[in-house]
């Protein structure tokens, strides 16, 4: 049976290739063409969610055996100078889940997007980048190493950029888009960093080999020092991920990123690229556990900090689509301090819930904005389920989820994290996500509310959106509600995925109900309290907002995080830059320049030796001949002391 | 001895020999109208020796036979193809240009035939006079060549100088195997390599500076280098581009072999050694210099191929398998780089009428893919990742510095930094310049194919170099055992 299966997993290549090939496409061969674009990308996508269904079947009938031994694949792609990378696919069930969630997502949202995209004058464009960035994730999740996974990551920065700046004749496209990319460039240089320091500690950056490298060096670490290095290298590594997946205190791009289509917010900006940052921590769990403690911790508090620090944000937004952002960055955060808890599986399920049940809540904020001719505030909405009844119902579905209500998908994969939390002695972290819990509860009933219940807006006309963008919204739905019960009965999913320490065997725990049944009702409570402000007005929101004007402003205001990068970057940057741009332009301009005039005189003397006189030639010809013979012959042996080539040591 | 068959072992030589003089014939025979099918009979003709000299290159046998005249080894097969592949970019991107000719188009094909055949008996040479031959007839051949253009009197300049100093290295070059018989009674690569053993007289020492000095003509070895760019320049540019790519590598064919069976010897090291140190360094550093004030794109074209072969002497100081491995790789794909280039060229000059560097104005808006093949090409013999010029330089650097000699790989990278200079320049005038009043230049067919295939396996070596590394480090492995 397993042998079968390992045939199957060598086509792993396939799942990010075949969406390059409709990338490579589109881009040379049917761009003018706007209907066999998106139906070559749309038939790529679907090809690589067929396979990545039955790899992930066949992972799941594996069983146990497959966590042990990846089924890994590496060809050699360059070897030069002791220098060997190769490139290769690994499929376990931590890639498989993501490949499965990620042709899913990708696949749902290209669909979506021929309704979404309608009309638009860059459809063919749109499809060719929805194509590369498939290719891109898929590739980065089938890494079997952290430079082609690095590869793969800048690759979807890349098409992040350019999805954001997609509509790039608006300015704050443009500008976002570029946000986007400076900053997660930010974590990018601490991840190379990380990349280098690792290669030249060990030699290599394969998984694999490091994996088993940092395993059988760990009883000795303490007295090669090599606790020290392996923390540093897991801090710089972690930079990586606090820009991609949006962690405080590079979190400031995400909300931004809401300027492109919104399928694609969907896509890359809730459930898979932003996520990445997450998946490589996953990845590399095993630097994490094997630096010192401080570098899990440090990992649980950032998250725990931008889960309630983003959620908190969310509360007082107006616009749906940066309500849903702020939601996005809250739940990274909750995956993060999920895995620096040491809720590996957890983290991996709700990475996968979220990415369920956020894309459906951002494809019907798409649908909504659609239907309402660009409007995006809430207050401006209202009573959309009556005429929306498909997006109100698969929306709602989508805040149970994110409430944690069982049996929807969220509460199975919350409750797991915030058990581990608890059970591995971290009760402030686990205090901070439960409030977290109430906290996306209130602003996730509140949009909801606001938007899709109360009384309708005259001036609006809303109608149900057609059925390609309703149709995955359904399916989205459907996976939001029973995406979770790969948990029943007794933690199932975390046997399924598990982080396996070196020499120890994965023990089932039953779910804890007791806790599952505060979290339910931390929920519930948010619920209600965003019931009774904003469906019942019992109490007026205007009134608390009055009570604590200060709070109110600053939580809109996103507590003023942009504002103070604008200030450093104006004055501390700006003055910097102004001294090395002095230094610039007269010390090292003034030094190239020199060196290039020299140059230049000297080519131009030696271009005489070029006469176009045959005599002179022939002539130089022989005396060559001769002077190199009298060198020889005479100046054996002294020759090479006198070498100026022999003292500078170039000749052994 | 592995059994094997004269025939299969030199069917790409007995093919070239007959399609050389079967082409002759078609030339003379057809009527003039039907003479457009010269080109593609051409191609097509190589294309299938080049086919089966690729097959050679992985399923053939390695074969010692003549008693040691001739050698089949993956070393010499390499040689071949890379020879094979030059002459088939060549007869393709020069179709229009040949096209122009007033008569003697077949003879143009014919010749080119030959001067393959040759460069493949230099490479598959056991012995000096073996390799004399083939050098010969490959020189011979571009004697011709160089002055076809008869009614042009800057060719027939070129032809005359080219004879003349052609003779003058030759005679230079038999006077040294003249003398390595006298000393060794031998003229066999191997048994030379022995009999010289610790013989540390003069005469050895002239023999190894005459055949240094006749072959270092050949690949425009500083200071044998004078006449390169006053050919490169007169020359019809195909056969500049012939000449600059595979007879230079022809030349190196033979060097890599004589350099490590002879030159290598007891009475070479030390002086021998320091020598051609220098000689590669004072290569690199003219070649790229003299390269800068260059107003002709073929005769910035001529100096750079002086500069890329002090490139190559690198890997052969370097006297390792690594070495030898990079000059294999540098060598073929320094033919795709530079063909890309010189079918640029020829296009242009054949549009335009002239070779001038300012005439390129404007390319990238007049001919949009003859520009971007044309920088590509100039970015890889520069050496900018991802084409295949930075690999191979790193080959080639990397194995030196292995080999000890960190100063040469120094002046390799200063003067690569230096080359980047000029070959921009050639890129800035394309893609700046205004270029007003130059007519637009279509590219189709042949020429195309040409340019868009070179720059697609440029990138693609330099993106994934590792199948021809392979292929490189087996011929290199082939020459020593």
């Amino acid at each position: 049976m397993f042998k079968e299966m390992h045939d199957l997993f060598r086509w792993a290549w396939l799942i990010p290739a075949l969406p390059f090939l409709s990338f490579l496409l589109i881009a040379f061969v049917t761009k003018r063409s706007k209907g066999l674009s998106s139906t070559v990308s749309i038939l790529a996508i679907l090809a690589s969610l067929g396979l990545a269904i039955a790899i992930a079947i066949g992972i799941i009938q594996s069983g146990a055996e497959i966590v042990e031994h990846a089924a890994i694949v590496n060809v050699n792609w360059l070897n030069i100078g002791g220098l060997k990378i190769d490139f290769g696919t690994v499929v376990d069930p931590l890639s498989g889940m993501m490949l499965f969630v990620v042709s899913l997502v990708a696949s749902m949202v290209q669909i979506y997007s021929l309704g979404y995209m309608h009309g638009d004058k860059g459809w063919s464009r749109y499809y060719c980048y929805q194509s590369l960035f498939a290719a891109s994730m898929l590739g980065m999740v089938l890494a079997t190493n952290l430079l082609q996974l690095f590869i793969f990551w800048e690759l979807v920065g890349l098409c992040s950029y350019l999805l954001i700046g997609f509509w790039y004749f608006k300015v704050s496209a443009r500008e976002a888009a570029k946000k986007a990319f400076m900053t997660t460039r930010v974590g990018d240089f601490g991840l190379l960093l990380g990349m280098l320091f690792l290669y030249t500690k060990f030699g290599t950056l394969d998984f694999a080999t490091l994996a088993a490298i940092l395993n059988t060096n760990i009883q000795n670490v303490a007295v090669i020092g090599t606790a020290s290095y392996v923390t540093v290298m897991a801090f710089l590594v972690f930079m990586g991920p606090v820009g991609k997946s949006g962690q405080f205190p590079l979190h400031v791009w995400l909300p931004d990123a809401m300027e492109g289509p919104t399928p694609v917010s969907a896509l890359i900006h809730a459930a898979t690229m932003v996520v990445a940052g997450v998946y490589l921590v996953a990845r590399m769990y095993f630097l994490f556990v094997h630096a010192s403690p401080s570098a899990l911790q440090f990992v649980a508090d950032i998250g725990a900090f931008t889960a309630i620090f983003a959620a908190s944000i969310a509360i007082a937004q107006d616009d749906i689509k940066r309500i849903l952002a702020y939601s996005t960055l809250s739940q990274l955060g909750y995956m993060m301090f999920a895995l620096g808890v040491g809720s590996y599986s957890g983290s991996m399920f709700h990475l996968m819930t979220h990415a369920f049940f956020k894309a459906l809540m951002f494809l019907g904020a798409g649908s909504v904005i659609h239907a309402l001719h660009e409007k995006q505030n809430i207050w401006d909405m209202g009573g959309l389920w009556k005429k929306m009844p498909i997006t109100g119902w698969t929306f709602f579905i989508g805040v149970m989820a994110i409430s944690g209500v069982p049996p929807f998908a969220g509460f199975f994969s919350k409750d797991e994290i915030l058990a581990t939390a608890l059970q591995n002695g971290h009760p402030v972290v686990y205090a901070v996500g439960l409030f977290t819990a109430f906290l996306t509860a209130f602003y996730m009933s509140r949009l909801f509310f606001v938007a899709f219940c109360g009384p309708e807006k005259p001036e609006n006309h809303p109608h149900e959106s057609p059925w390609s963008m309703t149709i995955p919204l359904i399916i989205l739905a459907f996976f939001s509600v029973v995406g979770g019960w790969a948990a029943l009965p007794d933690h199932n999913f975390a046997f399924f995925l598990h982080y396996l320490p070196l020499g120890q065997e994965y023990e089932r725990e039953a779910i804890n109900w007791g806790l599952a049944g505060i979290s339910v009702i931390a929920g519930l409570l948010g619920i209600g309290l965003a019931y009774i402000i904003y469906l019942k007005k019992a109490i007026a929101a205007e009134s608390i907002v009055a009570r604590f004007p200060r709070v109110y402003k600053v939580l809109q205001n996103k507590y003023y995080v942009d504002e103070f990068y604008l200030w450093i970057i104006n004055n501390i940057m700006g003055g910097v830059a102004k001294v090395l741009y002095w230094f610039d332009i007269y010390v090292i301009d003034g030094i190239i320049n020199g060196i290039a005039f020299i140059t230049r005189g000297s080519a131009k003397t030696l271009r005489r030796t070029s006469t176009g006189q045959l005599q002179t030639y022939a002539m130089v010809f022989f005396f060559a001949v001769v002077i190199i013979f009298m060198v020889f012959a005479f100046g054996e042996g002294q020759l090479t002391s006198l070498n100026p080539l022999a003292t500078l040591g170039g000749v052994k | 001895m592995v059994d094997f068959n004269i025939a299969t072992v030199l069917t790409p030589e007995i093919a070239m020999a007959a399609l050389a003089l079967i082409l002759l014939a078609i030339g003379l025979l057809i009527p003039p109208g039907a003479r457009k099918g010269m080109m593609p009979l051409t191609a097509f003709s190589l294309l299938g020796v080049l086919g089966y000299t690729l097959f050679d290159f992985f399923h053939g046998t390695k074969a010692l036979f003549l008693d040691g005249l001739y050698l089949h080894d993956q070393f010499a097969v390499y040689f071949k193809v890379l020879f094979l592949a030059a002459a088939l970019l060549v007869v393709l991107s020069s179709g229009g240009y040949v096209q122009k000719l007033a008569e003697h188009r077949g003879e143009f094909y014919s010749l080119i035939m030959t001067a393959t055949l040759g460069m493949m008996i230099m490479a598959g040479a056991g012995e000096l006079i073996t390799m004399y031959i083939g050098l010969e007839l490959m020189t011979i051949s571009f004697y011709i060549l160089v002055a076809y253009l008869s009614d042009d009197a800057r060719s027939s300049e070129a032809g005359i100088k080219y004879l003349v100093l052609g003779a003058t290295s030759s005679a230079i070059l038999l006077y040294g195997i003249s003398l390595v018989y006298g000393l060794t009674g031998s003229t066999q690569y191997t048994e030379i390599a022995s009999g010289l053993g610790a013989n540390l007289s003069p005469a050895s020492f002239l023999a190894t500076v005459f055949l240094l000095a006749g072959l270092g003509f050949k690949i425009s070895l500083v200071p044998f280098h004078l006449w390169a760019p006053d050919i490169y320049e007169g020359a019809p540019t195909p056969v500049t581009a012939f000449l600059a790519i595979a007879s230079k590598a022809a030349a190196f064919a033979v060097l890599i072999r004589v350099y490590l069976l002879m030159m290598n010897s007891q009475a070479f090291s030390g002086t021998g050694q320091t020598l051609l140190v220098v000689l590669a360094a004072l290569t690199m550093i003219l070649g790229n210099l003299i390269a800068i004030p260059q107003t002709n794109i073929k005769r910035l074209l001529a100096y750079s191929s002086i500069a890329q072969a002090g490139y190559l002497m690198v890997g052969i100081i370097a006297e390792s398998v690594a070495g030898v491995k990079g000059v294999l790789f540098y060598a073929m794909i320094y033919v795709f780089a530079n063909m890309g280039a010189f079918a640029v060229a020829t296009h242009v000059s054949e549009k335009q009428g002239s070779d001038q560097i300012k005439d390129f104005a404007g390319l990238a808006r007049r001919s949009p893919l003859a520009a971007v093949v044309m920088t590509a090409s100039l970015l890889s013999l520069a050496g900018i990742p991802p084409l295949a010029g930075f690999v191979g330089k790193f080959y080639l650097f990397s194995a030196v510095m292995d080999s000890g000699y960190t100063a040469i790989a120094y002046i390799g990278f200063v003067m690569s930094m230096v080359s980047v200079y000029y070959y921009l320049s050639v890129v800035k005038v394309m893609f700046l310049g205004e270029g007003e009043g130059l007519p637009d230049i279509p590219v189709h067919g042949a020429v195309k194919f040409t340019m868009v295939f070179t720059m697609l396996i440029t990138l693609a070596i330099g993106i994934y170099p590792t199948p021809l590394a392979q292929m490189a480090a087996a011929a290199a492995q082939s020459l020593i055992k």
